[in-house]
């Protein structure tokens, strides 16, 4: 425990990179996805290569992606541009699904009631589907976050500094304190970003609070 | 770059001896395959008893929680402990089995579980209308109705196994995963990319076997290929799902579904 006193300092910045290197590319990758779900489920032809696409970016294991990532981007190994692009695939491999799901779960009832009051379009799609696929879409983030913290862990056998840091040079040292410095920080920030999701989609969906 | 990584996958030297590419890809497959049979063994059993009785739930909630340990974690902590009690080559090869069985067993039990536990009571009640004893209702409906998160389930499993198997070379395993980290402790960008490359189209072909066999396994009945013929309506039952999705999502539809939520 006293070691863990001593570097606090240390391991609140490592713990900062981390949910840098997963929390911006689950903003990103939301961003993208909400588009992209939204097209697949638009418009049938698009649909299939879509999930399917996304999907295929799922199968490719981590340090491969980072690995392969200054191939396709033209970087340096150590760039954390790597990271942030390849955590985004992730985030978009399981949030364009997500969103394209969650807009298809509205009731075509309140779409036809909607119309029928008026929205069209793009209004109709942010005012009345969009927000009604919030729960869906909350909970393909969750999965997301956790899976991103996890995953972000990895790329510390590249060098990129973050909590995963401490899991390598534990291993290096044979110090197990730091390994389970590593693991208990991964797992609480993970808590931490499910956390603030669910809080998040709470605030934003009142109606399901008085509805029950 | 693309012509050096070129240059290494075509060098001869590389395809021969115990660091070649067929050595490398049959480790690889090797230590995944028996890591997921000991899990398929484990939580296939244990997610039938447990979707069947409805008993024991929380080890499928503790399973589920066990994804939010990071997997290289994992890994190290289990060689830490293990490595320095077996004296044999086997030092590097059993904690990463373990660790690999540790993340197979989530999937592959919720998948199971989430199968067996949504088969529609109404197709339980007709086969023993017909006369099938407990055992027989099991074998001939539950489990081909529970087949397709059965297979998701256990497709999951495998991409995360291919995946760890490869940063399991970190503590010394063998596998496709040498190259990416033997690569990157002497910088040699071709010979990691060549491996990451490698890795990557792995996981591709596998996951590409497990879809074939998803479909050809899958009863007819399931799939909805039958779907128009008026009394072969899809058995599972559509109250069971735990997501929203569309009334005419067919059960293969449902099951890819889970995938995501499993991953």
């Amino acid at each position: 425990m006293s070691w863990v006193a001593d570097h606090l300092g240390d391991i609140l910045w490592y713990a900062g990179q981390h949910t840098l290197l997963a929390g911006i590319p689950l903003i990103v990758g939301l961003l993208l996805a909400l588009p992209l779900g939204w097209a697949a489920r638009r418009y049938t032809k698009l649909h299939g290569v879509l999930i399917a696409g996304s999907g295929l970016l799922y199968t490719i294991p981590s340090l491969a992606l980072f690995i392969l990532m200054p191939l396709i981007l033209g970087t340096r190994i150590l760039d954390t541009l790597n990271v942030y692009v390849a955590m985004t695939l992730y985030t978009l491999a399981l949030l364009v699904r997500t969103v394209a799901d969650g807009l298809g779960a509205v009731p075509e009832s309140t779409r036809q009631a909607a119309t029928a009051m008026g929205f069209t379009g793009v209004r109709r799609l942010l005012r009345v589907d969009l927000p009604l696929a919030i729960p869906v879409i909350a909970a393909g983030l969750r999965v997301a976050a956790v899976s991103n913290v996890s995953i972000v862990s990895v790329a510390s056998l590249v060098g990129f500094p973050q909590l995963g840091y401490y899991l390598t040079d534990g291993y290096q040292r044979t110090f197990p304190t730091e390994i389970a410095v590593g693991i208990v920080g991964c797992v609480l920030l993970a808590l931490l970003f499910d956390t603030v999701i669910r809080a998040g989609a709470w605030v934003v969906t009142p109606w399901q609070r008085v509805a029950r | 770059m693309l012509n050096q990584i070129g240059t290494w996958l075509t060098d001869p030297t590389h395809w021969t001896g115990p660091n070649g590419i067929p050595q490398r890809i049959l480790e690889h497959l090797i230590y995944s395959g028996i890591s997921l049979l000991i899990s398929a063994l484990i939580a296939i059993p244990l997610g039938i008893m447990v979707g069947h009785s409805g008993r024991a739930k929380w080890t499928v909630s503790l399973a589920n929680s066990l994804r939010a340990v990071p997997s290289l974690g994992l890994l190290f902590a289990v060689a830490l402990w293990l490595g320095p009690k077996i004296a044999s080559s086997l030092a590097y090869v059993i904690p990463s089995v373990i660790v690999l069985i540790l993340l197979a067993v989530p999937p592959i039990l919720s998948g199971t579980y989430a199968g067996i536990q949504g088969v529609d009571p109404a197709a339980r009640d007709a086969a023993k209308g017909m006369g099938m004893r407990g055992g027989e209702v099991l074998r001939k409906v539950e489990i081909p109705c529970a087949l397709p998160l059965m297979l998701s389930g256990f497709r999951s499993a495998t991409l995360q196994v291919i995946a760890t198997a490869t940063i399991a070379a970190s503590i010394s395993l063998g596998g496709l995963g040498r190259y990416l980290i033997d690569g990157l402790s002497v910088s040699d960008y071709a010979e990691m990319a060549s491996g990451a490359i490698l890795v990557a189209l792995l996981a591709l072909l596998l996951d590409g076997l497990i879809a074939l066999v998803q479909r050809f396994a899958v009863s007819p009945g399931l799939s909805g290929k039958f779907r128009n013929t008026p009394g072969n309506r899809p058995v599972v039952s559509t109250t069971a799902r735990g997501d929203a999705a569309t009334e005419t999502a067919s059960p293969t539809d449902r099951a890819d579904e889970q995938r995501e939520a499993l991953v």
